[in-house]
């Protein structure tokens, strides 16, 4: 993991890098262009300004980003996006598709170009064939790559063969990802294979960062929320760079710290106080869902801060626990689902109460999410090394 | 005579998943045509020995559009192995969870995957603001966010949008092709609904989260009721649940059904020629049980059978007469159909040919060969609300002959494009009223004192027979065959509306129901394959997508002429 240490120097040279290209950029003009632009899309300046500090405490930088991040905004230059579809079930899209973590981020998103997207383009068949080619070959080493789901990789990837000439996802994903800027892995199937992968893994489903090998960053989730998916996609846009990440190649400012840390329901478990059975008077008083199976100790995720659906609910709110839907082989490791993880090493605190050691619970867990990997602890902080490690001991 | 040209059309874009249509065209119709699934992920195979309570979330990764059917038809067909029903609140909860759901499912897939094929971009950017607002007023007398100033400033989003060489989605569109009927204005309504419908979805995704935590793949289902007992209980939740209610059924009233109406008027040529529905079988399981029983009499969907599109007569559905045939898909199997619940899904891959194009003599697809009764079914709400015509279940009778009656047409023009797209619409209000009914059966259950939101079960010890419940997911019939022994799933195997719809041939050589209802289909530019997506498009099959994103690639629109 990466540490707080590291993490402040990370920021300090951030910093340093975006003023020096601010400074190159910016001008009054930029921003009274950028000021038509809002108007015209019926905002003020001030909800841009609001719009920016939300951005900062989300992706959970310090303070003196507020005023770059406003900047960064006004003068970034718009960037092609590629987006491909391999085995998936489009809930990412989906999740995509939710976005109103506030509305600007739609405004700023239309500075981004979707060249390609299966699920939302107009035409259909070689029209859009020809279209992905070009695009590939016009923002050559510009462009970013998304890739949503799985890469079935076995009996040579022939479980997904997509276009008129019947490539396979594999060798459609080698092609597009091969020459973009950066890539990224939306969800839990891009970045660890997710549910196809899932034991027997009859189709040699893997992620992204396995099946090819290449540098990535994973934003892991079943689907992941928008929230996570917009704000590192804004963090690379506005800054030209990577957020810092763990050591499973997910950024830190969403994936640092465990949904445990700020559970709802923390003071409860604390307290010792468990609903036991469905809808029984514990479920009904809000109480800790760990003996229904919760793996909300074992899962870096920031649910527990953002919610979904702008804040509507989630699952731990709706009484049922958290299935670690962002960490690898998650339908593995995790199941069964309803009952607590036997070997996690997590101590309940056995009468009410009876404070947990959580620190010692999260320690373990760090460890034992990257031992259980085979990932080497060597990750840079910015980019994450392209490891041939296999992250699944399964093959 | 002209040649026969055979077309690939392979990505199908505008849906969910991977799905190959190829064509036969001669004299500028569809002769022949086939469809085929192009990804197989081996969902079935990873389920058995997994613990039931785990099933459901598995599989609602099936798709993530429908999540919750998956998530709730699983549950089902484990309550009905283990020989349980959930409590009344938890039935009412799930039935007002899935009705957000439908609404999302249908709002989204109308304007953002189908409304295109409908209206022209090109046309909506010539379109006279003030006669927009004309025509508004003549489908609907308090038409959705219509005014001129309104339409005034769509058309300079358009223009603004087209000028830039962002075109977004719209890129590589089919502009001005000669299929389009509807005049530039209704072009305009259309189009400004597109873009309204992107709020609307945000809407009914939080409708969903209330109860079911978050949407896409909701998580508080769990076998034997629900989890989301606080929600329930607290009154703020029931009113945040009804006023989305009331925005969404301005829309459903005021913007959808009126669209609908502006269709079917320009295109009345196509609905009365019956354009698009090769189909003479429907099939509808039933869905939203109204009572703890779940008697299929009693569900707010029918549940029924219609053969050869006669309307007189409706049998019951019986799921022992449920089979597949793997005979033209890439599976082992024997040379028949076979009940799902004594199938396996074993993979046999015999690639393409060399040009790469589908081996039509052989396996093409990964999508198996379901039959009833050995027939080929249409599911989805065009049979939904066929049957429940029939049957003349609840208002769905009232409400389809009142569209029909407004268009001068007959019932049997439903069967076609232009009533499988109007049907979707007449469902989706009658949804929406029946999601108020079960906001009120919670609070009346509620005042009673029952607070109950789970029934306790026990595991079989010994292996359990197959059991399915029948359920009705927004796309079409949904069937999940299990068997369990301990907490363990011994069998799995799922029949999904799609697979119904998008069926490859049988052994018998009957066609699946898109490959039957593109027969005769007119296609007078292979490029521009307009009427096969319309076609395709309105059996919905799946997937729901549209994000303010754009696109700088300004080559293809060089073409087409603005005036700015
Ligand atoms: S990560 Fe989950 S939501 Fe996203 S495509 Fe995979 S199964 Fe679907
Ligand atoms: S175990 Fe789960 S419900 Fe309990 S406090 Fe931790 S995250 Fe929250």
């Amino acid at each position: 993991m990466t540490s707080s240490k590291d993490l402040q120097g990370y920021y300090e040279s951030l910093l340093k890098e975006v003023d020096e290209k601010l400074n190159d950029l910016y001008s009054k003009e930029t921003e009274e262009e950028f000021n038509q632009k809002l108007k015209e899309n019926g905002f003020s300046r001030r909800d841009f300004l609001k719009w920016a500090s939300f951005l900062t405490a989300t992706l959970m930088l310090p303070p003196a980003f507020e005023s770059r991040i406003a900047k960064a905004a006004a003068i970034k230059e718009r960037t092609p996006i590629i987006w491909l579809h391999m085995a998936e079930c489009t809930g990412c899209s989906e999740s995509f598709l939710r976005t109103r973590e506030p509305d600007i981020a739609t405004l700023i998103f239309e500075q981004v170009s979707l060249t390609y997207h299966d699920t939302l383009m107009m035409a259909s068949g070689e029209r859009v064939e020809k279209h992905l080619d070009e695009a590939i070959q016009r923002y050559k080493g510009k462009y970013i790559c998304i890739i949503e789901g799985a890469i079935p990789t076995k009996d040579g990837g022939i479980y997904l063969r997509v276009g008129s000439k019947g490539e396979t996802g594999l060798e459609r994903a080698k092609r597009v990802t091969k020459d973009a800027k950066v890539n990224l892995a939306f969800g839990t199937c891009a970045a660890f294979g997710g549910v196809q992968a899932a034991h027997p893994n009859p189709t040699g489903a893997k992620g992204v960062h396995d099946a090819l090998g290449i540098e990535i960053v994973n934003v892991p989730g079943c689907p992941p929320n928008s929230v996570n998916m917009v704000g590192t996609l804004l963090h690379i846009l506005l800054f030209d760079k990577i957020p810092p990440l763990d050591l499973l190649y997910r950024p830190l400012w969403a994936y640092g710290s465990r949904i445990h840390d700020y559970c709802e329901r923390r003071a409860h478990f604390d307290a010792g106080e468990f609903v036991e059975e469905w809808g029984d008077e514990g479920a009904k008083k809000g109480w800790c869902l760990y003996k229904m199976g919760c793996k909300g100790p074992l899962t870096y995720n920031n649910c527990s801060r953002y919610r979904f659906n702008q804040g509507t609910n989630w699952p731990i709110g709706a009484g049922h626990g958290c299935i670690g839907c962002s960490e690898p082989n998650f339908w593995d490791t995790m199941a069964p689902f309803e009952e607590p993880n036997d070997e996690s090493g997590i101590r309940i605190p056995a009468s009410k109460g009876v404070e947990a050691a959580s620190d010692e619970i999260g320690s373990f867990l760090a460890g034992a999410t990257a031992a259980a990997v085979g990932i080497h602890a060597a990750g840079s902080i910015i980019r994450a090394k392209a490891s041939k490690t296999s992250q699944k001991e399964s093959e | 005579m002209a040649e026969k040209k055979h077309v690939v059309i392979d990505p199908i874009t505008r849906i969910e998943g991977h799905l190959r249509i190829e064509i036969d065209v001669k004299d500028g119709k569809i002769e022949n045509s086939w469809s085929s699934g192009t990804l197989w992920r081996g969902i079935e195979p990873i389920l058995q020995g997994r613990d039931i309570r785990d099933a459901g979330l598995l599989v609602q990764r099936i798709c993530g559009v429908c999540t919750w059917a998956h998530y709730e038809a699983n549950t089902m067909s484990a309550e009905v192995a283990l020989g349980i029903r959930p409590p009344t609140n938890a039935r009412l909860v799930r039935n007002m969870i899935n009705a957000s759901q439908f609404m999302h499912d249908h709002i989204v897939h109308f304007y953002a995957l189908h409304s295109l094929d409908w209206a022209d971009v090109a046309g909506a950017l010539k379109a006279d603001p003030v006669r927009a607002n004309e025509l508004a007023h003549q489908f609907s007398k308090q038409p959705y966010n219509a005014s001129v100033e309104h339409y005034k400033e769509v058309i300079e989003k358009l223009k603004k949008f087209v000028a830039s060489g962002q075109l977004g989605p719209f890129s590589g569109a089919y502009l001005g092709n000669k299929l389009y009927k509807l005049p530039p204005e209704g072009d305009l309504i259309v189009i400004s609904h597109y873009l309204d419908a992107l709020y609307v979805q945000v809407i009914l995704a939080q409708m969903m989260a209330i109860y079911g935590a978050k949407n896409p793949h909701p998580q508080s289902l769990v076998v034997g009721g629900i989890t989301s007992v606080m929600d329930m209980l607290d009154a703020r939740r029931l009113g945040q649940y009804t006023s989305k209610l009331a925005e969404v059924g301005n829309f459903i009233q005021h913007a959808y059904l009126p669209d609908i109406d502006l269709i079917t008027h320009f295109y009345k040529d196509e609905f009365s020629e019956g354009w698009g529905c090769g189909s003479y079988n429907f099939l509808s399981y039933g869905g939203f049980p109204e009572t703890n029983d779940w008697k299929a009499e009693y569900r707010y969907l029918p549940q029924g059978v219609i053969y050869d599109r006669d309307l007189s007569r409706v049998e019951k559905v019986d799921e022992r007469h449920i089979t597949e045939s793997v005979v033209h898909s890439w599976y082992k199997g024997p040379n028949k159909g076979v009940y799902p619940g004594e199938e396996d899904t074993i993979p046999e891959y015999t690639g393409l040919n060399d040009d790469g194009t589908l081996k039509k003599d052989g396996k093409y697809s990964w999508i198996k060969a379901p039959r009833y009764k050995g027939k080929m079914m249409e599911v989805g709400p065009l049979s939904r609300m066929l049957v429940g015509y029939a049957l003349n279940h609840n208002n769905i009778r009232e409400l389809v002959d009142a569209y029909l009656s407004k268009h001068n047409a007959e019932p049997r023009q439903m069967f076609s494009t232009v009533g499988r797209t109007a049907a979707r619409a007449i469902e989706t209000f009658y949804i929406w009223y029946g999601a108020h009914k079960w906001a009120d059966d919670l609070v009346a259950n509620l005042k009673q004192g029952d607070e109950r939101t789970w029934t306790r079960f026990e595991y079989p010890e010994e292996e359990t027979n197959t059991s399915v419940a029948l359920y009705e997911a927004p796309r079409g019939s949904l069937a999940h065959f299990v068997r369990i022994k301990g907490k363990k799933v011994t069998h799995y195997q799922v029949v999904v509306p799609s697979t119904w719809n998008a069926s490859p041939r049988d052994e018998k050589g009957q066609r699946g129901a898109y490959e039957e209802s593109l027969i005769g289909l007119p296609v007078p530019d292979t490029e521009e394959p307009l009427e096969v997506l319309r076609t395709i498009h309105s059996f919905d099959p799946c997937l729901a997508c549209a994000v303010h994103i754009t696109d700088v690639d300004s080559g293809k629109i060089k073409k087409f002429k603005v005036e700015v």
